[in-house]
């Protein structure tokens, strides 16, 4: 009884601060947090995983899905940037989703966030364990288990994290621009002045191995090259002057990929011949072992292992943040919706989502635990352009103030939804039964949440906009 | 004028019970299928009778960067041989986009049920 009556007070509390004050992440973030937040998660896509788009159409395959997926982000950047700048609530895509379509579709968007990121910081810390299994592999020493490497990373993160967010992506920024400089100097390394004399290009790129098919097919890790940026939303509640800070972060975070990846593929392609790229597990370490200078396998070995660390960080930010946030609007239990009294972090969903990464990074499977990552963020790709086409229908320009209109709509969204279309094909390709179990997730969780979860929803608290009512209901 | 919905509380079993619900859907769908090894790459390997570099079809330079990675001809050789199988089956590629399409449709169907209910308590009291 007494348990009961403490419990139900527990609840109560956390329910009063929620919908009373909603106690308050802290606003301590700039730009360069900003811009470590989103390149510092996808960075790492440049260190591992990219490279199986080689596998799945080879060489010339990879970097046509590089530009094409590129041209699928530049959609994403368009609408996410008027939507936005016009729903100026912190959540992202999530509460562009509550705002715009209604509780069930921003119940998947908030999972789709944390499916992904909680994957790929799985990936991340696979990568970690890996990585020193070669390096003791290389020193002499063959039985290394990479399974305590694997749980010492992310507990250490996650104790950062539960720490505070200023420490956690001070730190981001540092080891994330450290990564960025490890492949600029690899990219001096190889002497790309002189062609021949360390890369090969015109003797290692060879045709399409699976002809155009196999370019579709690459789509599918093409998306590795940058999913993620637009995580850079999810610090919206934490950022001193986001109107300024989220742009300027995410765009320069852009440019940063764009030429990180464009080094990349050059220096790997040129070193390493497309059916090992293919499989690698750490592409760029492996250019580095190919030059034969152990100082650039050195600098190397610290930007892989700085690139997942950050990466992992980053993820293990922003997969708290939307749990927490659905946590806070009872789309998953309140209890989760509670701030550390002292460190004013969402504690709980850090601590939650721990045993889901340590179980996927242990089966060491890093194509398919990435794929899954790639999943999440392919469906959230895919809510973006219905969602655009829904919010201009029902307020159309004029009716309510925009931070930024995006030019050519509809044609964005359409280019979008075609992208994802195919990307869901080349998934497809190779990985069907893959596709398939991620559905049938989504689809069981929906209908858990309709039937279930959704009469915990306090209806008028899922639109907090200063909008007229939308037209036609 | 709608009546303003007062969601009941839930209690802290029932909130345990719903993570607990949350975290064994992640290990049976998506999991289980991969530590069975269900799911993954489709592929097939074709390793020709006689293994060297030329039967590999790499070219000097080729076998010059597997040599340097530490690879033999023979270590190398599924590496090498492994493809993916992209044939199409017409009936699992419509049952996934059949899927898909249906849980977009459920999505968007069910969502906007949700919304005017939300929209009527925020606008028409």
């Amino acid at each position: 009884m007494s348990d009961q009556t403490a419990n139900g007070s527990a609840t109560a509390a956390v329910e009063a601060a929620v919908r009373e004050d909603r106690v308050g992440l802290l606003r301590v973030l700039g730009p360069v947090h900003v811009w470590a937040l989103g390149v510092g998660i996808v960075l790492v896509g440049e260190f591992m995983g990219w490279n199986f788009s080689v596998g799945k159409g080879g060489a010339m395959g990879a970097l046509i899905a590089c530009w094409v997926i590129g041209l699928l982000y530049t959609c994403v950047a368009m609408i996410d940037s008027e939507v936005t700048s016009t729903v100026a609530a912190a959540g992202g895509q999530y509460a562009q989703a509550k705002h715009i379509m209604g509780p069930l579709m921003a119940f998947n968007v908030g999972l789709y966030l944390v499916m992904a990121y909680t994957m790929l910081e799985a990936a991340d810390a696979l990568i970690v364990g890996d990585l020193l299994v070669i390096l003791a592999e290389q020193t002499g020493y063959e039985a290394l288990d990479p399974k305590p490497f694997v749980i010492l990373i992310i507990a250490f993160l996650a104790f950062l994290n539960y720490r505070g967010v200023f420490m956690t992506l001070t730190l981001n920024f540092i080891i994330t621009a450290a990564a960025f400089v490890s492949i600029i100097i690899l990219f001096l390394g190889v002497q790309p002045w002189q062609p021949g004399a360390m890369l090969k290009h015109s003797d290692l790129l060879t045709d399409l191995p699976y002809g155009w098919i196999g370019v579709i097919a690459a789509f599918q890790f093409g998306i590795w090259y940058y999913l993620g940026i637009e995580g850079t939303c999810q610090a919206a509640e934490e950022v001193r002057s986001p109107s300024r800070s989220l742009p300027l972060g995410t765009m320069t975070g852009i440019m940063t990929l764009l030429i990180a990846a464009t080094l990349t593929w050059y220096v790997c392609s040129g070193l390493l011949p497309w059916e090992y790229l293919g499989q690698a597990t750490v592409p760029l370490y492996d250019a580095a072992r190919m030059t034969g200078s152990t100082t650039l396998q050195i600098f190397l070995f610290v930007g892989t292992m700085f690139a997942a660390t950050a990466s992992a960080n980053g993820c293990i930010n922003d997969a708290s943040r939307a749990w927490f946030s659905m946590g806070r609007d009872r789309y998953m239990p309140l209890w989760f919706g509670a701030v550390h009294p002292r460190y004013r972090t969402p504690y709980r969903s850090i601590l939650f989502l721990i045993p889901i990464a340590v179980s996927f990074a242990f089966t060491g499977l890093l194509d398919q635990v990435i794929t899954f990552s790639i999943l999440s963020g392919l469906l959230g790709y895919t809510f973006m352009p219905i969602n655009m086409v829904i919010f201009r229908k029902k307020w159309p320009l004029g009716t309510i103030r925009r931070g930024y209109v995006h030019p050519f709509h509809p044609i964005p969204a359409i280019v979008l939804m075609v992208l994802c279309i195919t990307t869901f094909f080349a998934t497809y390709l190779g990985f069907g039964v893959q596709l398939l179990a991620m559905m049938v997730f989504y689809i069981v969780v929906s209908i858990w949440f309709s039937v279930h979860r959704y009469k915990y929803v306090r209806r008028s608290d899922q639109f907090t906009m200063n909008w007229p009512k939308p037209q036609g209901y | 004028m709608s009546k303003y919905y007062e969601p009941p509380k839930q209690s802290k079993l029932g909130q345990l019970f719903d993570s607990a619900f949350l975290l064994v859907l992640v290990y049976v769908a998506l999991f289980i299928p991969l530590i069975l090894g269900l799911t993954g790459a489709g592929s097939t390997t074709h390793i020709p009778e006689e293994v060297n570099w030329d039967t590999l079809g790499q070219n000097p330079t080729m076998q010059a960067q597997w040599e340097k990675l530490g690879y033999t001809p023979d270590s190398a050789a599924e590496i090498i041989s492994t493809r993916f199988d992209y044939t199409i089956n017409p009936i699992l590629l419509a049952i996934t986009a059949i899927v898909i399409i249906g849980y977009f449709v459920f999505l968007v169907k069910v969502s906007d049920k949700e919304y005017r209910e939300v929209i009527r308590e925020k606008f028409d009291q």
